[in-house]
């Protein structure tokens, strides 16, 4: 193999030491792709510079050709990048498919099953901004009598985040009955993030439960993006928010625990910041803008519209995901 | 088979001593200029490992025949404090973009046969070896 590149070297740049022509350095640089492809080094194609030169002239001084021998020494902590570079190409592709797998493991371990019940209609998407998700979404239904919602978004993206999910769902899966009251879920699931999350780790979480007796939505928030309840009969937008503070943050902490009545044609919009912090070219875009988006679409079924949610904001921003993006719509049918 | 000579590595004019012995060994056993270029490069990156970190140690070269192969051999050896984490040391980084010098990944890289032997408080010896092809 090396004999046949040297000769082939040899012929190229003896025409164009001949010609100089335009045509035999693109031929040259073509030629260089083939050492490339097989790997040849640097030190190498000086060495097979050296010697065609050594045979096509070789009375010249011995100075000429010991400045190759010094060009080679220059070379070969080039060389040696060079491999460390492919190395690290190899790893960095090794890397990609395990984090594609995680993503696949990460899914259907978070999976979540939506409440069904009669009158009440639930959408939601969650879209994440890289691979793995911070983003969250848990439902839990206790038969028809009520369905619960929790989003969660970890402060920061990727794997340290992914990972910190995976604590989060079992922490909720490990919750009785007796604890299922919005203010309470926080409180517990606050303690487990505390004990086992580092402390450079926060998580916000917003937690719904909808009362299908009553028609009371319950709610508390542990410092994250409000709600939005559309109340049908006044046509308009009231925030849902409540005070509490982050998860992961101090051991023992009492959340703000609030209700307001659901009724037809009312729905209720559950965001990550990567929804409220959509950047549009002038900057964050505004909330009324999310409450129009809302507007236009609120006969649609609650499907529709978290996709239009979605649709419209991503498109604002180029179609490129900043964040982790999640939006869940809990309409009151009848 | 054999046919050994050694240098002392004391100082750093010392790594220049390894690699005169080793280049002039690489030229009589036949390597090319590349090839010389690169047995002299992972002597250095030998006999400096063992000016930096171990103090004192010795390179010794030899010719190698085995069947119908020709090579050269380089062994580095000392008494220094070993090599706490071997898989750290032999762990592909980021090290010649750094400017460090291409450490133990790239005197694997530029000889054929690598083999390292370490015990801490007891000393180092890598053995590492070029076929002539």
């Amino acid at each position: 193999m090396p004999h046949e590149v040297e000769k082939q070297y040899k012929e190229i740049i003896e025409r164009y030491l001949h010609t100089q022509d335009e045509r035999d350095l693109y031929a040259g640089q073509k030629f260089s792709r083939r050492f490339i492809e097989k790997e040849i080094s640097p030190e190498e194609v000086i060495g097979i510079h050296k010697s065609a030169l050594k045979s096509l002239f070789p009375d010249e001084p011995n100075e000429l050709w010991h400045s190759f021998d010094f060009l080679i020494e220059m070379m070969i902590h080039y060389g040696l990048a060079l491999q460390e570079h492919q190395t690290l190409i190899r790893k960095q592709e090794e890397m990609d498919l395990e984090m594609k797998i995680a993503a696949q493991v990460q899914s259907t371990l978070l999976n979540t099953k939506v409440p069904e019940i009669p009158g009440l209609d639930i959408g939601f998407l969650t879209i994440p901004a890289k691979q793995m998700s911070g983003d969250y979404i848990y439902f839990l239904s206790e038969e028809e009598k009520s369905a619960s919602i929790a989003v969660a978004d970890v402060i920061g993206k990727g794997i340290p985040a992914a990972l910190c999910m995976s604590m989060i769902k079992f922490g909720m899966d490990s919750l009785q009955s007796d604890q299922s009251n919005p203010g309470k879920v926080l409180e517990v699931i606050n303690k487990i993030v505390e004990d086992s999350v580092t402390d450079s780790m926060f998580i916000s979480m917003f937690y719904g439960k909808y009362d299908t007796n009553s028609s009371v939505f319950s709610y508390a928030s542990a410092g994250h993006e409000p709600a939005l309840l559309y109340k049908a009969s006044r046509n308009n937008f009231v925030e849902l928010d409540a005070k509490g503070l982050l998860l992961g943050v101090q051991q023992t902490v009492r959340y703000e625990e609030r209700s307001i009545d659901l009724e037809a044609g009312d729905f209720i919009v559950m965001m990550t910041d990567g929804v409220t912090e959509t950047r549009a070219a002038e900057g964050f875009i505004d909330e009324d803008l999310i409450k129009e988006i809302l507007l236009s679409v609120k006969d649609k079924p609650a499907q529709e519209i978290a996709d239009a949610v979605f649709e419209q904001l991503t498109e604002l921003q180029n179609f490129q995901l900043l964040d982790d993006f999640t939006v869940v719509i809990l309409k009151k049918d009848y | 088979m054999k046919d050994r000579s050694y240098v002392d590595i004391f100082t750093e004019w010392d790594i220049v001593a390894a690699r005169q012995l080793g280049r002039n060994e690489a030229k009589e056993i036949g390597f090319g200029t590349v090839d010389q270029a690169r047995i002299t490069t992972a002597i250095s990156e030998l006999a400096r490992n063992i000016y930096l970190y171990a103090g004192t140690g010795r390179i010794e070269i030899s010719r190698i025949h085995e069947k119908s192969l020709f090579g050269i051999s380089i062994v580095a050896s000392d008494q220094g404090p070993g090599i706490a984490d071997v898989r750290q040391v032999m762990n592909d980084g980021y090290t010649t973009s750094g400017g460090l010098g291409a450490g133990m990944p790239g005197v694997k890289r530029l000889m054929d046969e690598f083999d390292l032997v370490t015990k801490q408080g007891v000393g180092t010896t890598i053995t590492t070896i070029k076929w002539l092809r």
